[in-house]
């Protein structure tokens, strides 16, 4: 990555402000600069369904060893135990890097959280957890996309330099998509197109205006990253490859994404005065249909891979940690008892996880149900007793500072319910 | 040049190479249609892939080896094993005289995904593709269904292979029981689609139906094969779909896939699918009213189907509404390079991989491999049994949009000095290049740039 190469002046022809990237840039004019300011939203998707009862256990409840069986957790000061929360439930051991964040009060647990998806679908599941309506497919756009427009259009700079949303991958997930343009970014060894090239393939792009938007989007997002990843600028691509985050086991070693480099890449694009504010990235491999273990095994792989995410982001965000909210989400849980084959089925309600400086942390937010047989949703899975909206609605909210009018009917459009839950932002 | 021809050769088959446009001149459908006779042989670039059962029983070997440093060279064989695959399913692809044929195992490939996202299904993968998708492309859709239902990649993959019936003999000793993933994406994903009609509890009673339906493993005769295994199928009669199964062990199964691959939700499932992927991201929904019509009017044939997908206006329409997937883009790359891309690209086309460990890398080596880990779809790595997704929206992000562009600059600055760029936008695009591109491609600075401004023009990028 070269700090001034074309691609970086390209984007900002006609944004004099913002030549070079180097003036931390928030125009009072520009509506949402008051209302946004420094805060930064990170939203991590689990993909595939995390089973809750496995990351964060109800240890205490006296039908969790039963119900679990092979797959249960022991108890807090045993071997391998959960790391205990609040007396019930604990952490898997798997997250212990970030266990004490929670005595800081920089971790809450939403627990026995849900969607209103209600199927098992995967792609529904996700489809609903990213759109907000309350149908699959219902609509085109995600929430934090429209949630993002209701924040000033996109633009963190009001002209068409930097972005506020950004997408950590070669595409944008659906809940970033829509009418705010969002940049993407991900780790690339390619060679990069000049701006002149690039200035005479979007000629060709004129009456294409998806290729067209797609490429003016990556170069602001280019010209971004190569910013504020300067510092890597003699890195080339960074070492310590190995850990396969996604299909990982035959994707060449060169191209494997590192959580620790993905994180703090992501953290530190953040952290930039004139970066994105708000970021949505992908965490594959919670799908754990076998092999599922408790503190060794599938989910544990995985969990370790969010743990390192999560440091490496506090570790990019630096001092901007403060004003930081990550909110860790899936599209579903998983059966509360383990299948026939040492896994989990698909479920309904899981663990959610809040994380960073601007959490009113060190809780667990949860109207237990309870998992004694006639508790369970559906007589198989953890039952749902708070609906996931409403937690993102009080982050949009009381962090972001978005309007509760404009979040009932552009955000999560529902009629005003539910209503966003108050108190999870440090005042 | 006619229009038609370059449809048919860059929408419908893989891309045109020089010349191809000249065979599908004169009849363009008849061209394509000519490639829909059942196929025989295997394409020769695969002829030497070593079959699912062989495979299986190296991976059952790997797993067994405690010691790591016995492991390690076995695991290397089996990442070359698949790795060496994977590059000549894709020269197969580049150099196929019958793109159509070739086009359809990948999208029936794609719709009955197995992926490495399951290492345990890496080194089997192609052999996979080859034993069950490729002799049915064309065929009922019933044969594609069983023969992919019942192969030890699927069954491992989606994890029916040890799915035990609680009442089973292995299940009441063992403490075994149910895994419900192959039953549901069966149903979700291979037949009836998400909103077909189904419940939670036809999702269950497939899975019990399907119980038994597993692998045979080192200690059985035959490893690596498909094997029923009585004592983990649930004993009983079933109910799915509202029609009663009387208790008939694998004969349950083999009855469940007729009904299914028959039922309308199933017809409706795979016309959208396929429409999707041949005309538009959102279908005009006369086609797939007529390709429904036609899957059910042949009882599934996929021949048929596809046979009446060519005899549609709507899919000969002048516009390109498909945005290429990063294979399309590569494969239709190198077909417009006749082959040139693969000597050219050999070697650092990406000059950051330091590591030169043993098992790097049959990717790094083979172009094209390294440039789809580039764009983000190496061959059977999709990231859930959904497999790849098929809509514009998924694959032009703003990353991957600039990606494209910087691949297309690489691939133009290796190749510009050997090849007249004018030349390849004549063959490879004929008809469907704009004059603005012919003018940016003809003015370029030099030949490596227009050959890289044709790969990035949209006509090129869509098909």
């Amino acid at each position: 990555m070269t700090i001034l190469n074309r691609r970086h002046l390209l984007a900002h022809l006609g944004g004099a402000a913002t030549l070079m990237g180097l003036s931390p840039i928030l125009p009072p004019r520009v509506g949402f600069a008051r209302t946004l300011g420094d805060q930064r939203f990170v939203l991590i998707v689990l993909r595939g369904g995390m089973d809750g009862l496995a990351a964060v256990a109800p240890y205490a409840d006296r039908d969790y060893a039963s119900l679990r069986g092979r797959l249960a957790l022991p108890d807090p000061n045993t071997q391998g135990g959960v790391l205990d929360l609040d007396g019930f439930f604990g952490l898997n051991p798997a997250l212990a890097e970030i266990h004490p964040w929670y005595k800081e009060g920089q971790l809450l647990v939403a627990h026995a959280v849900a969607t209103p998806y209600r199927d098992r679908s995967h792609f529904d599941g996700q489809d609903l957890l990213e759109n907000g309506t309350l149908t699959p497919h219902g609509t085109a756009s995600g929430w934090l996309n429209r949630a993002i427009g209701e924040l000033g259009g996109g633009r963190l700079d009001g002209s068409g330099g930097r972005r506020l949303g950004l997408a950590v991958g070669q595409s944008v997930p659906l809940v970033l998509r829509g009418g705010a343009p969002v940049a993407s970014w991900a780790p690339s060894p390619l060679k990069e197109a000049d701006g002149d090239f690039l200035d005479r393939v979007a000629a060709l792009y004129a009456n294409d205006p998806l290729l067209a938007n797609a490429l003016k989007a990556g170069i602001d997002s280019a010209s971004m990253a190569d910013h504020a990843l300067a510092a890597d600028a003699d890195m080339g691509m960074p070492p310590g490859m190995e850990a396969p985050m996604e299909g990982g086991a035959t994707t060449p070693k060169s191209l494997r994404l590192d959580p620790t480099q993905l994180g703090t890449s992501t953290g530190r694009l953040l952290a930039d005065p004139g970066g994105p504010r708000v970021a949505v990235m992908d965490l594959q491999g919670w799908d754990t249909h076998v092999q599922q273990g408790t503190t060794a095994g599938r989910l544990a792989g995985a969990l370790g891979n969010l743990s390192k995410v999560l440091v490496a982001l506090r570790t990019g965000l630096g001092p901007a940690w403060r004003q930081t909210v990550v909110a860790v989400v899936t599209e579903f849980g998983r059966t509360a008892r383990p299948n026939g084959t040492g896994g989990t089925d698909h479920g309904t309600a899981t663990a959610a996880f809040l994380a960073g400086g601007a959490i009113q942390g060190g809780r667990v937010l949860a109207d237990w149900p309870g998992l004694a047989d006639g508790r369970l949703y559906q007589g198989r899975d953890l039952a749902p007793t708070q609906d996931l909206r409403a937690v993102m609605k009080g982050i949009l909210r009381d962090h972001l500072g978005l309007d509760q009018a404009a979040l009932d009917k552009a955000v999560f459009p529902g009629g005003g319910t539910p209503a966003p839950l108050r108190g999870l932002i440090r005042t | 040049m006619t229009l038609q021809a370059a449809i048919a050769t860059n929408r419908f088959g893989l891309g045109a190479r020089p010349g191809d446009m000249a065979q599908a001149q004169s009849d363009p459908r008849g061209w394509l249609e000519a490639q829909l006779a059942p196929p025989t042989a295997l394409p020769p670039e695969l002829r030497e892939v070593e079959d699912s059962a062989t495979r299986l029983t190296a991976t059952y070997a790997a797993r067994k080896e405690k010691d790591e440093e016995a492991r390690k060279p076995l695991r290397d064989a089996l990442r070359n094993a698949y790795r060496g695959d994977v590059a000549r399913r894709t020269r197969a692809a580049i150099t196929s005289d019958v793109p159509l044929r070739e086009r359809l195992v990948h999208f029936w490939s794609n719709h009955f995904t197995i992926s490495t996202s399951r290492p345990i299904v890496a080194a089997a993968a192609v052999p996979y593709e080859n034993e069950a998708i490729r002799p049915h492309v064309l065929g009922p859709f019933a044969d594609l269904l069983l023969a992919v239902t019942r192969h030890p990649v699927m069954l491992a993959y989606l994890d029916n292979a040890v799915s035990a019936g609680p009442e089973s003999v292995a299940g009441i000793r063992r403490q075994r029981g149910l895994n419900e993933n192959l039953g549901r994406e069966l149903l979700e994903l291979h037949t009836m689609g998400v909103d077909g009609g189904y419940s939670q509890t036809d999702v269950r009673e497939l899975a019990r139906i399907l119980t038994g339906w597993s692998v045979a493993a080192e200690r059985d005769r035959d490893t690596g094969t498909f094997l029923f295994r009585a004592n983990l199928h649930e004993p009983g009669d079933k109910l799915l779909l509202g029609q009663r199964y009387n208790e008939d062990g694998m004969g349950e199964g083999l009855l469940a896939l007729q009904r299914l691959a028959r039922h309308p939700a199933t017809a409706r499932h795979v016309a959208t699918k396929l429409a999707r992927h041949f005309i538009a991201d959102e279908p005009p929904p006369a086609v797939v009213a007529a390709l429904e019509k036609s899957y059910r009017d042949s009882d599934g044939h996929l021949g048929e189907v596809t046979r009446t997908l060519l005899r549609q206006d709507a899919a000969w329409a002048p516009d390109a509404r498909k945005v290429k997937t990063p294979t399309e883009l590569v494969v239709s790359t190198a077909r417009a390079l006749a082959g040139a891309l693969a000597g050219a690209l050999a070697g650092d086309v990406h000059p950051v991989a330091t590591d030169a460990g043993p098992d790097q890398d049959a990717a790094r080596a083979d172009p094209a491999l390294r440039s789809l880990a580039l764009l983000g779809q190496m061959p059977f790595a999709a990231p859930s049994p959904a497999g790849w997704p098929d809509q514009a929206a998924d694959w032009v992000g703003p990353e991957a949009m600039v990606q494209r562009v910087d691949w297309a600059l690489t691939v133009g600055e290796k190749l510009g000095d050997r090849i007249d760029p004018r030349q390849v936008a004549e063959q490879a695009l004929g008809p469907q290049a704009s004059d603005a591109t012919r003018q940016a491609v003809a003015r370029a600075p030099s030949a490596a740039e227009g050959l890289a401004l044709l790969i990035s023009a949209p006509e090129f990028q869509r098909r």
